[in-house]
């Protein structure tokens, strides 16, 4: 089978593991802890509102927060036990959110749960309330909620759905593990996702350095109707929605438009576990696999319970092996640090990464070379180091006509720079800044 | 616990501005010991002095203009190195120096320093020391390989001549520059400059074809247009140079292209006999020029989007 990639982007961490951690042989294990603390805003759009109250005890899988409007999910409770807090949280963002702290009575007494069944037999049109009701986002990252990315606007012709199993970013083996160990559920999952938007064909790609996940998903998919297994040449950032589609499909995503819009959805492989589970078991979305890795005693891939706290995990790894000096949720390039070990982790915390002192340490910047290899990095085709003249003149206009809006952050120029530029911080920067201009003029109208 | 925030991505590609100068620098180092063989102690004087004042001018300027002082960059040496390479084993100390000087506080620091030059400055100062001081500048001298019982011969023009053996080109027993003498030399220090991923193949490759092309057409031997004068020096190690020189592949074909054929113009018709410093100079001035209208296909534009 020809492997399939995308143009330029980079190799981050190849010579370490090909980049990943040293959990990517070691079977998934549970880890339940003493408290969760849920987060209500754990998907893109509006967050939940609480519906339990402090004292209030709750079942496992309990709906502890409403869904609010389309774009927003309902929110259960991923332990059994008594509500000891309803409060505003401070979090990665600026702002607190709403979460509510549950204390584990470790008796995991589910709450009455609706299975839909064999997902090749199930009502199709079942499936995307069933989907929302059970909490399901984007497991990738995003965040985005899933029946909302699984609505087809009037006329948006779908032909594909692309399950993501790339996992390009550093360190990260949780995806890789969930395709050994659950692949059926991932083909399961896919299969109730096609039959619920009558899309007949559906691709599972994966990067060429999982070798023994290519084969185990092409066992899963033996026999199931319309779904195919690509192997990609790994690279980074595969697993970027764009550049997955460029790799499979050989299609493009227009300029400020969605996937569908050239007639691919592309769902995580977390994703369709979880709406496998959804279907069959009826079980909401309350734990998933995260990999604790870095300066920990006994990196593992953990599965968590959603809200479990970032010390507990660490703890159920042994701890930390040496002084930390920076922590983030997700891989090395896209990661987001968080500021203490207190934050609990969310539906998409695919990775709890920590990195000692001197790896911590911020790079100084020296001057641009020119010497061309953000350039070459560059998935988009963007002028990096142009944008960045742009960015630190703060000429916003000027970077927006260098298409810094374009720009994904997926982090490869930055990886690449020979001067350690700030190039991802510097187009975040300015895309935050044309996304607060562009708002104020719409306001103004 | 005293955790750190930032913006993605937390970890970089181990290549530094640093290391990458470095690794010029190692490659440059077979081209300067073929040079110092055939030419003998004195052209080891001018690389060392060269490296010195390059280095002393980018220091004394940082410290005048109260800039950072970045010599630890070695960006200074690498011109020092490159400029002391350029010239012939028998110039004069002050020549060395004053073209250093030039390079770095003239044509790199004068406007914003490293990476901000539009010009070569190893490139630049030679073409300022050929029109100051055209004397010493072509004093070129045939390899005596610290035998004694040769004289220095001082001979007219480095351009081959006829009944010089391709050998001899390729091996350096010609005179000339200290550090084009040597084909084979350049050609060492362009693989290590390939497998350490400095540099693309793009560049040398495109300008020495261009080269060999044109010649033809113009009449003469494409291989001995290859092996005389600076262009193998002048296509691995200046041609080459990040800062002037077009940031896509397809740029720096058409920037190589472009050399390729003013070497060939200015050998064949014009009143100097050679043509690479002026080549690669003029097209480094066309490089924002290339960079600014090559159309670019960006991810998800219909149309090869227009740049700014």
């Amino acid at each position: 089978m020809m492997k399939k990639t995308f143009k330029r982007g980079v190799h981050p961490l190849h010579s370490q593991h090909g980049g990943k951690a040293p959990t990517r042989n070691l079977e998934t294990r549970e880890y339940v802890s003493d408290t969760v603390i849920i987060s209500m805003a754990m998907n893109i759009g509006a967050p939940a509102t609480p519906c339990v109250k402090k004292g209030d005890q709750v079942l496992m899988g309990q709906v502890i927060g409403n869904a609010n409007g389309f774009v927003s999910v309902p929110v259960h409770a991923s332990v059994s036990g008594e509500v000891i807090a309803v409060d505003k949280i401070p979090y990665l963002g600026n702002e607190p959110v709403m979460a509510v702290t549950i204390k584990n009575d470790f008796a995991d007494t589910w709450c009455e749960l609706k299975p839909l069944g064999n997902v090749e037999q199930v009502d199709p049109s079942l499936i995307i309330p069933a989907i929302r009701d059970a909490g399901i986002t984007g497991m990738g990252g995003a965040s985005f909620p899933t029946h909302v990315k699984l609505t087809f606007k009037e006329g948006a012709k779908c032909d594909t759905i692309l399950v993501n199993g790339a996992e390009c970013e550093t360190h990260l083996t949780a995806d890789h593990r969930l395709m050994l160990e659950n692949g059926r559920r991932i083909v399961d999952g896919l299969r109730a996702a096609m039959r619920a938007t009558g899309v007949e064909k559906g691709i599972i790609a994966i990067e060429d350095n999982k070798p023994d996940a290519i084969q185990a998903m092409k066992k899963a998919a033996e026999g199931r109707q319309g779904v195919y297994i690509q192997a990609l040449r790994t690279k980074y950032p595969q697993g970027g929605e764009k550049q997955l589609i460029e790799a499979v499909t050989g299609r493009q995503v227009p300029a400020g438009k969605l996937p569908l819009d050239c007639g691919v959805v592309v769902l995580n492989t977390g994703t369709c576990a979880a709406i496998a589970d959804a279907i069959i078991d009826g079980k909401p979305l309350i734990s998933r696999i995260t990999t604790v890795t870095g300066c920990v005693r006994t990196p593992s891939n953990l599965k968590l319970r959603i809200g479990t706290i970032v010390e507990d995990a660490i703890g159920a790894c042994g701890g930390f092996s040496q002084e930390p000096g920076k922590i983030f949720f997700g891989g090395a390039m896209t990661g987001i640090c968080i500021p203490n070990i207190y934050v609990p982790m969310a539906k998409s915390t695919n990775g709890i990464v920590v990195l000692n002192e001197k790896e911590g340490k911020s790079k100084e910047e020296s001057p641009c070379i020119r010497c061309g290899r953000c350039v070459a990095a560059c998935p988009i085709g963007l002028n990096p180091y142009l944008i960045k003249v742009a960015a630190d003149k703060s000429d916003f206009e000027a970077a927006d006509k260098l298409h810094v809006n374009d720009c994904m952050l997926c982090g490869s120029c930055a990886y690449a720079c020979p001067s350690r530029r700030w190039l991802t911080p510097s187009f975040k920067f300015a895309k935050d800044k044309l996304a607060a201009q562009a708002k104020a003029k719409g306001g103004a109208k | 616990m005293n955790l750190r925030l930032s913006t993605a991505p937390h970890v970089h590609h181990p290549v530094t501005t640093q290391r990458l100068m470095l690794f010029v620098i190692i490659a440059l180092l077979p081209a300067a010991a073929a040079g110092v063989y055939a030419f003998g102690l004195p052209a080891l004087l001018v690389l060392c002095i060269s490296m010195a004042s390059a280095v002393l001018s980018e220091f004394l300027w940082q410290k005048i203009a109260r800039k950072p002082v970045r010599i630890n960059d070695f960006s200074a040496l690498v011109t020092g190195l490159i400029l002391g390479l350029n010239l012939p084993a028998t110039a004069p100390w002050w020549l060395a120096m004053i073209g250093s000087a030039f390079a770095v506080i003239i044509v790199k620091q004068l406007f914003g320093g490293l990476g901000d030059n539009f010009l070569n400055p190893a490139m630049a100062a030679r073409a300022v020391l050929l029109a100051s001081w055209p004397v010493h500048m072509t004093n070129y001298v045939a390899p005596t390989f610290f035998d004694s019982s040769i004289d220095a011969v001082a001979t007219a023009t480095p351009l081959v001549k006829p009944g010089t053996q391709l050998m001899d080109l390729f091996l350096g027993n010609i005179p000339g520059t200290i550090g084009e003498v040597s084909k084979a030399a350049i050609l060492i220090g362009f693989l290590f400059l390939l497998i350490t991923k400095t540099i693309q193949w793009q560049i040398p490759v495109v300008m020495v074809g261009s080269v060999a092309l044109f010649s033809w057409m113009f009449g003469a031997d494409p291989l001995a247009a290859i092996l005389s004068g600076g262009v193998l020096f002048g296509a691995v190690f200046m041609a080459t140079d990040y800062v002037t020189n077009p940031m896509t592949p397809w740029g720096q074909a058409i920037y190589a292209f472009g050399i390729g054929l003013i070497v060939s113009l200015i050998r064949q018709f014009g009143a100097y006999p050679e043509g690479v410093t002026y080549g690669i100079l003029l097209m480094n001035i066309a490089t924002p020029l290339i960079d600014r209208f090559l159309p670019r296909k960006i991810y998800g534009h219909q149309k090869e989007a227009k740049k700014a």
